[in-house]
């Protein structure tokens, strides 16, 4: 009973909150809402019994991607009234198309609920093992059979944040008669400045 | 009694929500980059699912590359649209086709 009423709870939520990320006015709202989504699926995740996936999901998606589109949004001085020129125009085929989609995904799970494709028997190793927490199977699978993988993933972030400090990386340049002050620091008079006993009327040679 | 077909419905509903946004938002980059982590969101939800309901934790490991390459997608595209809008001082996509040759 009570994981119905959490289930319905969380579902509800983080279907309202979808609803909410692409439909605010302002964008930082529509990020405080994505973190809202977040926490509801990751709900919705214990309650299958997945708690690493769920923990992940906060600490990673809430915890950064969310913090860093806020950085984004907050430091970009963008004016957004002229962004969302083109939403109640896009509104008609944007909606008969995700109509159309819903329709496709709901006959795809009213199929699967008749019976499906059969499939066979799984034969995966992935099976849970009996007795541990959900993480001692979840390593236990991950560091024996996707290892390697395990590895390209932790490549692609390394990838990603090269990539991303190379894009936003700028140089900065001395400007044009920028001051520096260790060299007039250690200017020294006897460099600076020459004693010349010039004759009358020739002038110097500089 | 809560089965699969309900986190199914649940992650098709939000999956949808998700193109509705890049569809809507069509101008705004922003709203476009977080309707696609609703969608990976959506993604997760149904891995994590199946995985739940079969028994069979490979989904779950799955689930956790897709958050991978979720995180390092929202970097990339965030240091994108920075240098974006640094050069030309607004994000609208409808102009972003001059980046090309």
């Amino acid at each position: 009973m009570i994981q119905t009423i959490a289930f319905y709870l969380f579902a509800g939520l983080v279907v309202l909150s979808a609803v909410l990320v692409i439909t605010a006015r302002n964008p930082v709202h529509s990020v405080l809402w994505l973190i809202l989504a977040f926490f509801n699926a990751a709900g919705l995740m214990v309650l299958v019994g997945a708690e690493f996936i769920a923990m992940l999901l906060v600490i990673v998606y809430v915890g950064a991607v969310a913090v860093l589109f806020l950085f984004v949004v907050m430091m970009l001085d963008i004016d957004f009234a002229e962004l969302r020129a083109g939403f109640v125009k896009n509104f008609p085929l944007g909606m008969l198309i995700a109509l159309i989609l819903l329709a496709e995904l709901v006959l795809g799970i009213g199929a699967y609920n008749v019976g499906g494709v059969d499939l066979g028997t799984p034969q995966g190793t992935g099976a849970p093992v009996v007795g541990a927490s959900n993480i001692e199977s979840l390593g236990a699978v991950l560091y024996r059979d996707y290892l390697f993988l395990f590895e390209a993933a932790g490549l692609i972030l390394l990838v990603a944040m090269v990539g991303a400090i190379v894009l936003t990386h700028r140089e900065r340049r001395a400007a044009r008669g920028q001051q520096n002050i260790a060299r007039q620091v250690a200017r020294r008079p006897d460099e600076a400045t020459v004693l010349r006993q010039p004759k009358v009327g020739e002038g110097i040679e500089l | 009694m809560i089965g699969i077909e309900h986190y199914i419905v649940v992650s098709a509903i939000l999956f949808v929500i998700g193109v509705l946004g890049i569809f809507l938002n069509r101008k705004n980059i922003i709203v476009i980059l977080m309707a696609i982590e609703l969608i990976l969101l959506a993604v997760n939800l149904n891995l994590v699912a199946f995985s739940a309901f079969l028994g069979d934790l490979t989904g779950q490991v799955f689930a956790m590359f897709v958050l991978t390459v979720a995180a390092g997608e929202a970097a990339i595209g965030l240091a994108i649209l920075v240098i974006y809008f640094r050069g030309r001082g607004t994000i609208a996509v409808d102009s972003v086709d001059r980046l090309k040759g």
